[in-house]
């Protein structure tokens, strides 16, 4: 690697992880949002000329904090209008400089900021969007492709939402202690959208949005960080690490969709799996268990089994009894039943399904008639089996999932 | 601190069923809403039912069509308000969860200022 391009791969580092630091730190002397950002991307572009003549500093993200605040302190001194006319973010602590800051206040700021990009009074599209702008550094591009939205349609959804966290006053704060499992919960399923939407992108010729998995699994890691005794964030963290440790195995080579049955074990990734495991173990120490421990449990048990038919899928049904539970959703009911088929055999799993027939929610959704197509082919009732995997085919846009259905399809043609 | 208007939306019909009983029950919740949240309030007002409510729009003919009946035909309709001052929308929020609506909800808007 020359010097040169040494110097734009650790800018580029700095972007993916220090991005959040030092615009939450910035915002703290900006009180607005695009300021900040525009005094962040200008500290990001100096990075690439200084970090070349005087190299590139120890601690990358105090470096780029000062340069981004001294920027913003400097505009809003020159031009006092400037801060009169701008609807000031609420800010408890407000923070006019000095530049420099010490590390301690700052992993505070980082909260607040994820606080705020996922305040409930927020649409949740605009959490999700506001999330990848602000703390992941994506830009109004990157985030329009990622949901497959026009460029103008997300700049516009981003607009809006800034605009009304300035004039209905949504404080850049971390909530009190009262309000804080709900508030956390909220900025859990903002992550953990963005983790599935990555993880089986619902169109396109991809199966997996690498990026958008890796972006969880960065947020993610800055909860935990941040909450270190909340055992939803362990959850969570745990479900992302467990899930995406067989994401290489999940397309074949040659772009073919691999079931869990047929995907190669040795290449899961153990150490995320191990990783994984430890924090299912801490998460589920909490009573009740909170509904991502209970889902990590269960895509832990996946990791930990040698192969497929050493599953154990009592213990995989048990949880999903709890899980049914506490999350009452239509679409875990649907992944016990494919369990309980899995424990007692596809009679008992199609009996299980269809008590799901009815559920409205469930209506649209491909899942559904894929997992019963699949019982139905396993019974050997293969007319019927055609016609749900026919059914399954309509709902869906994933490319690779298309493809899996149609060879499907082709096995049980006459 | 800014202000904000708690609007009330509910369902006319479920005060229509719960008669005199149900409305002095309402009246008692509000009046001890307005006790414990007396630092915040600026002012309110319950309004009479939707059928007393006239709709001025202007028409295509550069003249006012006058019409019997609330803006927006819905289920709930606005049915009183609370103007209160609150240093944040989380506050705002905080005071709303506390207001009675026992057959519907309110909505909470920031009161917007010129300069």
């Amino acid at each position: 690697m020359t010097a040169d391009s040494s110097v734009v791969a650790a800018v580029a580092d700095a972007h993916r992880r220090e991005w959040a630091f030092v615009l939450a730190a910035t915002v703290r002397v900006t009180r607005d949002l695009d300021l900040a950002e525009e005094c962040v991307q200008d500290a990001y572009a100096r990075a690439l000329a200084t970090w070349r003549s005087r190299g590139v500093p120890s601690n990358p993200g105090a470096w780029l904090t000062t340069v981004a605040r001294r920027r913003a302190v400097d505009l809003l001194r020159r031009d006092a209008t400037l801060r009169r006319s701008l609807p000031l973010l609420l800010d408890d602590q407000v923070d006019q400089g000095p530049a420099e800051l010490s590390s301690h206040e700052v992993e505070d700021d980082r909260l607040r900021l994820i606080f705020t990009c996922c305040h409930p009074a927020l649409a949740p599209e605009a959490q999700v969007a506001l999330t990848l702008r602000l703390l992941c550094g994506l830009t109004t591009a990157e985030v329009a492709r990622a949901f497959l939205v026009s460029e103008p349609t997300m700049a516009a959804r981003i607009t809006r939402a800034k605009k009304k966290i300035a004039a209905a006053r949504i404080p850049y704060r971390v909530p009190p202690a009262a309000e804080l499992p709900e508030r956390i919960h909220a900025v859990l399923t903002v992550v953990h959208l963005l983790f599935t939407t990555g993880h089986t992108a619902p169109a396109g010729a991809d199966l997996v949005r690498r990026d958008l998995v890796e972006r969880s699994l960065d947020l993610a890691r800055i909860l935990r960080l941040l909450l270190p005794d909340d055992a939803d964030v362990a959850g969570l963290l745990a479900l992302i690490l467990l899930t995406d440790a067989r994401s290489a195995t999940r397309v074949a080579a040659e772009g073919r969709l691999l079931l869990l049955e047929e995907q190669d074990r040795s290449q899961w990734d153990r150490s995320a799996i191990s990783e994984g495991v430890a924090l299912v173990r801490e998460a589920l120490r909490r009573r009740p268990p909170g509904r991502f421990a209970l889902m990590a449990a269960i895509a832990a048990v996946h990791a930990e089994a040698p192969t497929w038919q050493d599953t154990d899928w009592r213990e995989v049904v048990a949880l999903y009894d709890v899980l049914v539970q506490i999350w009452p959703s239509p679409v875990v009911a649907l992944n016990r039943a494919v369990a309980v088929g899995l424990a007692s055999g596809p009679a008992a799993g199609l009996a299980a399904l269809d008590a799901l027939a009815a559920e409205p929610q469930l209506a649209g959704y491909g899942y559904l008639a894929s997992a019963r197509a699949d019982f139905l082919r396993r019974l050997g009732r293969t007319r019927e089996a055609r016609q749900a995997y026919e059914e399954a085919l309509l709902l869906t846009e994933n490319a690779v999932e298309r493809d899996f259905l149609t060879a499907r399809l082709k096995d049980l043609t006459p | 601190m800014a202000e904000y208007l708690i609007l009330l939306y509910e369902d006319e019909a479920g005060y229509a069923r719960a008669g005199q009983q149900g409305l002095d029950q309402a009246m008692k919740e509000h009046n001890a809403f307005g006790e414990n949240n007396a630092a915040a309030l600026r002012g309110g007002n319950a309004l009479e039912p939707t059928g007393a409510a006239t709709s001025i729009r202007k028409d295509a003919s550069g003249g006012f069509a006058v019409t019997d009946g609330p803006f927006a035909e819905t289920k709930e309709a606005l049915g009183g308000y609370y103007l209160i001052e609150a240093a944040s929308l989380d506050e705002a929020i905080a005071v709303a969860k506390q207001v009675p609506a026992p057959f519907g909800g309110v909505e909470v808007r920031p009161i917007r200022t010129f300069d």
